[in-house]
């Protein structure tokens, strides 16, 4: 039996740029609207968009607006000096009233219920960051959000935040006053039901990545835009999935995991964390690239890429099929 | 104002014979009474429910470890040996558990495949040429005891210490009746020999123990929590998972159309293993300590009482998985049971320990067209863990 669906390419949505601001050292935020005037679809906290550049470049832009408002969204750009363009582009070429076509909203940093969350944020990974302080604050939850820089002034929303919510919630590091954010220090003692989102920089990743180690597994969340070497962007197209012991292929979406679809199909994953932490779920690839999101394989076990944890990793951009030994 | 619940008081002692030799009866007349009760015997709650198991090992804040995994508060009392991984808790059991998750882990896990692979070959082998083996003498007790050490890099002499020295750790864990003393009988001799174990220069290059010790280069541990974390791999790796198959064959000698199932598709030896833990979970029950007084289940738990965690209840109770939660099914997703823990203390054995089981009941199922059981297995009595001196087997090898 195949269960493959037509793999239809994502929906696109047309909007035109309502207003462009520049929110601190080389980021710009940019206010999109739909040119036929309608609602952007709902989405959650951590979501973000693809936004599909004339030059020819498709770049993954977290959404920072508050998602209760729907006429909207807004995205941060970092100009960075080793981008093969994109953020250039964005920087020199977009002003308000210019089109710009992006995908639906999609999620892979999802906010999940806890009680309590510790947010990291370094440079430009505050944005996604944004709407889940929101979501954290209108839900009462208890909360704190540890945010890093070079500087104040390379800080998006810094004075927003801290008016919002106060300097007991927004703990501020900037490098260049000898404050630096020590990531030690931070995650020193776990919190019973407490979550931890963090985005930022790789290195600043990694390093919380081992620190984490020491906390409940799946405590950890973490937003990491990988570079493949077949695309520099994350994969957003649905891809198949053949499951070699059955020679069922099943389509996975953009917005389930692999695990979800093939459960869905009637298979089954062995699997405990959901979350690319526990490594239960780790199975063998017989063909395909993979992009790995866990944190559990070593850079050596990416690399060689023989196995993936199909609960959080999908299909690198470019590959359209993984055969998997399930 | 929430209105809280006096607790339904037992007198029943859960650490006496008849309890450890079939504890199901009396977990399902605490579970009747409501998730968490007051048991005399040992002063301490007993935890029943799975929502309330799972409250208790993810809120260690509120119910702790350092006060010991036993019914005293080591605390207060002496501790018979300095505390473990298992018996700290943040920021001490944070750097412990970042050495370890980092020695142990499934990338690391994944290279003693091979290694491990061979000596069930070996032993499932020899087993073929009869028509009964004992699932326990004949192959659990032999089995993680010769690959687990090697994979830590121990040496050959003093290995005869690691099943005594499990045995005493484990039982501690409970409450010190003549189980406990009969497992320290010789507790000195096997207590030191095993931290002779544990020194850097008893370990080879090559394993998790050597691995455990380079962490103190990276500052982050010192030679003496080195030592007590090779001591933690020691004591709670190798009994656990000799359970773990023992129990594994018992659950399955059972269930014959599982096996066939099993060996026209051998890939869902994992989910049985899982299941099989579920329903015979090795490591039954442990305490914790209440840091501050909580509400727990509708009842009130003062500051330093003891909660007596019944994972093996939890992973029966009904509300959580059905009304035939008390038997194996092939076809149920046992995935969030707490055989292994959940949280912060969650096994770092875990990989180890399904692999060393995969191994072995891929092996059974390669040479075995059937397996029943010939006789009713016998129980091991222990404070703490579940598990058979003996699962006699009737088989069919194949020809
Ligand atoms: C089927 C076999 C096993 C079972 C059922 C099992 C069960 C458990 C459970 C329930 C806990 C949590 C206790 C608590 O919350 O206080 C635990 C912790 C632990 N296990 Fe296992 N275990 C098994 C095998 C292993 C193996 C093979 C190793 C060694 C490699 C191991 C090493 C540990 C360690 C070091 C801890 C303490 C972790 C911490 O405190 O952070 N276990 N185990």
């Amino acid at each position: 039996m195949t269960l493959t669906a037509p793999s239809k390419a994502p929906a696109t949505i047309d909007t035109v740029i309502d207003s462009v601001d520049r929110a601190a050292d080389e980021v710009v935020t940019l206010v999109l609207r739909r040119t036929d005037g309608a609602n952007f679809p709902a989405w959650e906290p951590g979501a973000h968009v693809d936004v599909h550049l004339e030059n020819g470049l498709i770049r993954q832009y977290s959404l920072c607006s508050p998602t209760a408002d729907r006429s909207t969204l807004q995205i941060g750009v970092l100009r960075t000096p080793d981008s093969r363009g994109g953020s250039a582009f964005v920087h020199d070429n977009l002003w308000p009233g210019t089109e710009l076509t992006i995908s639906a909203p999609r999620n892979n940093f999802p906010l999940v219920k806890s009680r309590k969350y510790m947010f990291i944020a370094g440079g430009i990974g505050i944005t996604p960051i944004i709407p889940m302080m929101e979501a954290a604050e209108a839900a009462g939850k208890e909360w704190v959000l540890h945010y890093g820089g070079r500087s104040r002034t390379s800080m998006a929303f810094l004075d927003e935040l801290v008016t919002k919510y106060g300097p007991e919630k927004i703990r501020i590091y900037a490098n260049d006053e000898d404050n630096m954010l020590d990531l030690t220090q931070v995650l020193a003692m776990p919190r019973a039901h407490m979550l931890v989102y963090a985005c930022g920089p790789g290195g600043m990743l990694n390093a919380i990545e081992d620190l984490c180690m020491g906390w409940p597994p799946g405590a950890l969340h973490i937003e990491r835009f990988v570079a493949t070497e077949l695309g520099a962007a994350a994969n957003s197209e649905p891809f198949e999935v053949e499951l070699a012991q059955t020679g069922t292929t099943v389509t996975v979406q953009p917005d389930e995991t692999i695990v979800d679809a093939v459960e869905q199909a009637g298979a089954r994953v062995l699997s405990s964390c959901r979350a690319g932490v526990c490594g239960t779920c780790e199975t063998r690839i017989i063909a395909g690239e993979p992009e790995h999101r866990d944190a559990v394989l070593t850079e050596e076990d990416k690399a060689a890429g023989e196995v993936m944890l199909p609960c959080v990793s999908r299909a690198a951009a470019g590959c359209s099929r993984l055969v998997l030994d399930l | 104002m929430t209105t809280t619940i006096e607790p339904a008081v037992f007198t029943e002692d859960p650490f006496d014979e008849a309890a450890l030799k079939d504890p199901y009866p009396f977990l399902q007349r605490l579970r009747e009474t409501g998730p968490v009760s007051y048991l005399e015997a040992t002063g301490s709650y007993a935890i029943v429910g799975y929502d309330e198991v799972y409250e208790v090992l993810m809120d260690f804040e509120t119910f702790i470890s350092s006060g010991g995994l036993g019914p005293h508060d080591i605390r207060k009392d002496e501790a018979w040996r300095p505390p473990s991984i298992l018996e700290s808790d943040p920021p001490i059991h944070t750097v412990m558990r970042r050495a370890l998750t980092g020695v142990i882990n499934p990338s690391t896990v994944r290279a003693l495949r091979e290694p491990f692979t061979a000596p069930a070959v070996e032993i499932v082998n020899d087993l073929t040429q009869f028509d009964r083996f004992d699932a326990v003498t004949d192959l659990a007790e032999k089995y993680p005891i010769r690959v687990f050490p090697d994979a830590v890099g121990l040496p050959q002499e003093g290995r005869e210490h690691l099943l005594p020295y499990g045995n005493m750790v484990f039982n501690a864990f409970g409450p010190e009746n003549y189980i406990y003393q009969q497992a320290f009988a010789e507790g000195d001799a096997h207590s030191a020999a095993v931290m002779k174990l544990c020194q850097r220069e008893s370990l080879d290059d090559s394993g998790f123990g050597a691995k455990i010790y380079e962490r103190i280069n990276d500052g982050l541990i010192t030679e003496e929590q080195a030592a007590l974390l090779v001591r933690a791999l020691l004591s709670a790796g190798v009994d656990t998972t000799i359970f773990g198959i023992g129990n594994t064959l018992s659950v399955l000698a059972r269930y014959p159309e599982a096996w066939q199932r099993l060996r026209e598709n051998p890939s869902m030896a994992k989910f049985a293993i899982d299941e099989a833990l579920r329903v015979e979970s090795p490591f039954q029950k442990f305490h914790r300590t209440v840091a501050t007084a909580t509400t727990l289940g509708g009842v009130d738990l003062p500051e330093g009482a003891k909660v007596l965690v019944f994972v093996g209840a939890a992973n029966r109770d009904p509300a959580k998985w059905g009304d035939d939660a008390a038997e194996f099914s092939l076809d149920r997703s046992s995935s969030g049971h707490v055989a292994f823990g959940m949280g912060l203390h969650q096994c770092v054995g875990q990989p180890i320990a399904r692999l060393e089981m995969e191994i072995v009941l891929q092996q059974l199922l390669e040479k075995f067209e059937t397996l029943e059981l010939a006789d009713e297995p016998v129980p091991f009595i222990h404070n703490v863990l579940r598990g058979f001196e003996s699962v006699p087997l009737k088989v069919s090898p194949k020809r």
